[in-house]
């Protein structure tokens, strides 16, 4: 398929490149049905990129979703085995302190147990001896199975099996205008081309609604008004260090706050929720940041003085429950809209759901849309181990490291400090990363790597990495320049609130050196 | 064990070592005044050597040629500016004995002239200064009357791309190339500026040095380098390189921490207590205190503690980089004497939403306040102690990264407050 096309044909058109829409991809690829999957921005834009990288244990759900608990159990077991190299089998505890219910914390290990969830009880004393950040007010304390999952190595390895099952195509920056529908059919997608600014039309033979957040608004565009949610912010933090070797649970009912997850080298306390209405301006706020950290430090006094290098806010499309007042209570799970009600007979929408259960999504959609191309083909996704490839895993903290210690080339500049990224993995990620064959810039690496993620958060290795895409011929005129100004402005929308302490000292640096310097706040050209 | 404290008796002590403490320490043994200097030097490494008064104002895109108008035009609409404190004449005798003292030290700075020098960065972007070190003077000049030039980088230096320099530039300075050299003796691996600076005060390694540039300068009769030309005798490196190549030669600050940066600690380091001061850096000051006498600042160093009495003081402590203010999630603090400190009401209206904003964060225009004789103010609006002044970018009211004026700051305030604090010394 050319890249240079302005119309593209394929069976079935996937829209939204979150771990859903790869999941599909990479479905439909096992059972032998060639896919093009699009976002109008890249992999893990939204509401996929945008949270702790729980793999749930299904604990969090036992008192108020027993239905997901256990999905959430069987997807944790089964993607443990299948797709390793994402996970970290960090294990979960459960923990209550001074003033939390104490009939709660106590019911739940039998809550656990209905659900089949592993759930093994600690003394206060194992559990601090375990972690020893936990509160001395700690109270009941209970292990298990939580880990972690890293979303964008995840939706990476996706979309890059299905490429190499039948060359499935994903195209990045392509957004949906409209549908062209003829007898109760959509016949093409009307897209925008972002990276090249053109015209885009994807003919297929079934369309599949992956959005996310912005479901809603994609089934509208073929008339659909079944797609009915909600929107919560979450707002998480980042600290510098990793605070605690588990994921760390609050044992009561979910609130603010309430999760201490591990992410490699960091740690990622969250999460406020709050109802908003506006899915493209979302960001972390002073106040909910101060609410987070207040929450937490009930579990773990030391984030209350902890060093935080980020926040960041997505929306997650939760589903509408009819006669429901609270966000938190309303359906954690995922739907499935076939659209049939709608006069639409090619097209459904997958949403809501959680990291967790990606693929159980995926599956549940492909059975539908494989059923309606009259594929008769089971799933493969439960017993087909997810393949590995190095271009994909430059998100993992640990790649870097494997790779300074087995392939280290004195030649090979590292070019993020913080996180030990060589060129080569920008070579790398060029050559094999889906989605930055045709996008080699400043972004398309930062998605696809560690960049930029450390303490320094990319003020100075953004810098390096555009002198070497210079250097390498990617860029040849102030495009480079305007790329790295647009990367420091997203970079800092997750910094803006979590600038005190060494942070103001990092960032008044970074400004002198990006402004009094360099003058990117001074660029011609438009902003 | 409790050490004996040392003790120190001087006439003025500077706290602070980025540009306005060492300006404020070369103004005050100019002027006879018997000075001790501590602080931290850290910052210093992270300046890039150019000498900012104004290149921007306001939150205008455009830039300032002219900083002596753009002060004119301060006056008018941000009459708070510590820049407005200071007459122009006090400024242009301040650059120019600052630089005048550089130049004497070895390090040969541009003087303070009429309008701005529009000088090169490692990216290809310009920037309004108004003093260069000699080493950078030539690039300006070359670029201004498209002299065919070549940027040379280096095989292993990160963070300096001669392809960037001349993609950013090329529409303004047609006449430029870039080459790639292999540093002599640097063929594996990464290769540091500081590193290959020290390398270039061995002439031979300037002659291989000058034998690979004469093989890629081909009719290029100006040749740009990243700041590497020696660390104590640029200004004789670069001569040397200059006869030995035949071309005129160049640099173009790199990354921080930079060269320059380091040159001008380094000099400072070594040339003050050649010249009287008694310098402690390196240690930062945990008390200060006043008393009818006068001031005592409590610091310790690996030997133990130590006091410096002193008749008066210059608190030039910088910002958070330096430490002079802590922010803290419940707001803005200036450490050493709680100072109270101008600040946005609260922390969400440090930043504004969008990083590159043209129009700065109100964050950086927080600082102490002070009197026309740069004494600090209480919170009542008097002044904090008859012998306390305040010079550089921890003064409220300017914002020196968006206005380009870092280096302004400092040296103006720093040459108004060792004014100040020579006329109180000399009993007013």
């Amino acid at each position: 398929m050319s890249f240079d096309a302005t119309t593209l044909e394929t069976e079935v058109l996937i829209i939204g490149g979150g771990v859903t829409g790869a999941g599909i991809m990479r479905d439909l690829a096992l059972r032998g049905i060639h896919s093009l999957l699009i976002d109008k921005r890249d992999l893990c834009a939204g509401a996929s990129g945008g949270n702790h990288g729980l793999l749930h244990s299904g604990g969090r759900y036992v008192s108020t979703d027993p239905a997901a608990a256990m999905e959430c159990r069987q997807e944790n077991a089964l993607l443990k085995r299948l797709a390793p190299q994402c996970i970290e089998t960090a294990g979960g505890l459960f923990v209550a302190v001074e003033g939390d219910d104490p009939a709660f914390a106590e019911k739940f290990p039998a809550l656990c147990r209905n659900a089949g969830i592993d759930c093994e009880e600690l003394s206060p004393g194992e559990a601090r001896r375990l972690e020893p950040v936990l509160s001395d007010k700690l109270f009941k304390a209970c292990r298990v199975p939580d880990a972690t999952i890293d979303p964008f190595h995840l939706a990476l390895l996706n979309v890059d099996h299905a490429r190499l099952i039948d060359g499935s195509v994903y195209r990045p920056h392509t957004e949906v205008l409209r549908f062209e529908m003829a007898d109760g059919e959509i016949r093409a997608a009307i897209c925008h081309d972002h990276l090249h600014n053109r015209p885009l039309t994807i003919r297929a033979r079934q369309f599949v609604n992956a959005g996310g957040a912005w479901a809603m608004n994609i089934a509208r565009l073929a008339g659909c008004a079944d797609v009915s949610l909600l929107y919560a912010k979450g707002t998480i933090l980042v600290s510098n260090d990793r605070l605690a070797h588990h994921v760390v649970n609050r044992l009561r009912p979910p609130g603010d706050g309430d999760i201490l997850v591990p992410g490699g080298t960091v740690s990622l306390l969250g999460t406020t929720s709050t109802r908003v209405d506006d899915l493209e301006r979302v960001g972390p706020t002073v106040e909910e940041i101060d609410r987070n950290i207040r929450e937490g430090a009930a579990m773990i006094p030391a984030l209350a003085g902890a060093r935080y290098i980020r926040a960041f806010s997505r929306v997650r499309p939760l589903l509408q429950a009819v006669g429901n007042a609270s966000d938190r209570a309303a359906s954690r799970g995922f739907a499935l809209l076939d659209h049939a009600s709608q006069g639409v007979n090619n097209f459904c929408t997958i949403t809501g759901g959680k990291l967790t259960t990606f693929r159980l999504m995926a599956e549940k959609t492909v059975d539908l849309v494989a059923r309606r191309l009259g594929n008769d083909q089971a799933c493969m996704t439960a017993t087909v181990p997810l393949p590995d490839d190095e271009a994909c895993s430059w998100t993992e903290p640990a790649t870097a490291l494997k790779h300074w210690h087995r392939d280290r080339d004195a030649d090979d500049m590292i070019l993020c400090e913080c996180e030990m990224l060589p060129q080569s993995a920008i070579e790398q990620i060029f050559a094999g990363a889906p989605g930055a064959e045709q996008e080699r810039t400043i972004e398309a690496v930062a998605l696809r790597s560690r960049a930029g993620k450390g303490p320094c958060q990319g003020s100075f290795c953004g810098i390096r990495i555009g002198s070497y895409l210079y250097d390498q011929g990617h860029y040849r005129d102030a495009t480079g320049l305007a790329h790295l100004r647009d990367f420091f402005d997203e970079r800092f929308k997750g910094q803006r609130c979590v600038i005190w302490g060494q942070q103001a000292a990092q960032m008044e640096l970074a400004e002198a050196l990006h402004c009094g310097l360099l003058g990117l706040d001074t660029l011609e050209g438009d902003r | 064990m409790t050490a004996e404290p040392r003790h120190f008796t001087t006439q003025l002590a500077v706290i602070g070592s980025g540009i306005a403490g060492f300006a404020a320490a070369i103004f005050a043994i100019n002027r006879k005044i018997v000075t001790a200097q501590v602080g931290n030097t850290g910052a210093l490494a992270y300046t890039t050597g150019y000498l900012d008064l104004i290149g921007k104002l306001g939150g205008a895109a455009g830039l300032v040629t002219d900083p002596w108008q753009a002060l004119a035009s301060l006056r008018e609409t941000e009459p708070k500016h510590p820049l407005c404190r200071v007459s122009a004449d006090d400024i242009q005798q301040a650059f120019a004995e600052f630089t005048d003292f550089l130049g004497a030290c070895g390090l040969a700075y541009s003087a303070p002239g009429a309008s701005n020098i529009t000088a090169l960065t490692p990216v290809g972007t310009l920037k309004q200064t108004l003093c260069v070190p000699a080493t950078m003077a030539a690039g300006p000049r070359a670029m201004a009357a498209n002299t065919p030039c070549v940027i040379v980088d280096f095989r292993g230096l990160k963070g300096f791309s001669g392809a960037e320099v001349v993609a950013n530039l090329r529409d303004r300075w047609p006449q430029l190339t870039t080459r790639r050299l292999v540093f002599p003796g640097m063929d594996r691996g990464e290769v540091y500026p500081e590193v290959m600076a020290r390398a270039l005060e061995v002439p031979a390694t300037r002659e291989q040095l000058a034998e690979a540039l004469n093989g890629v300068a081909g009719a290029a009769r100006v040749i740009g380098l990243p700041a590497i030309l020696g660390m104590h005798r640029p200004d004789h490196v670069r001569a040397e390189l200059e006869r030995l190549t035949g071309r005129e030669i160049f640099e173009i600050p790199t990354m921080p921490p930079s060269v320059p940066g380091i040159r001008l600690r380094e000099l400072f380091q070594q040339v003050l207590p050649q010249r009287g001061v008694t310098l402690i850096p390196q240690q930062r000051v945990t008390a200060l205190s006043f008393d009818g006498d006068g001031a005592t600042l409590a610091l310790s160093d690996s030997y133990g503690p130590i006091r410096v009495h002193a008749q008066a003081v210059i608190l030039a402590t910088g910002r958070f980089l330096s430490g002079g203010l802590e922010a803290h999630p419940a707001g803005i603090r200036e450490h050493l004497l709680d100072l109270p400190v101008t600040q946005p009401a609260g922390r969400a209206d440090w930043y504004r939403d969008r990083y590159t904003d043209p129009r700065g964060h109100p964050i950086h225009r927080a600082g102490i306040e002070v009197d026309d004789s740069f004494r600090p103010l209480t919170r009542e609006g008097r002044r904090y102690h008859d012998r306390l002044f305040a010079a550089g970018v921890i003064l409220a009211h300017q914002d020196w990264i968006r206005g380009r004026s870092g280096a302004g700051i400092a040296i103006a305030t720093s040459f108004r407050a060792v004014t100040e604090a020579k006329r109180f010394l000399s009993g007013r």
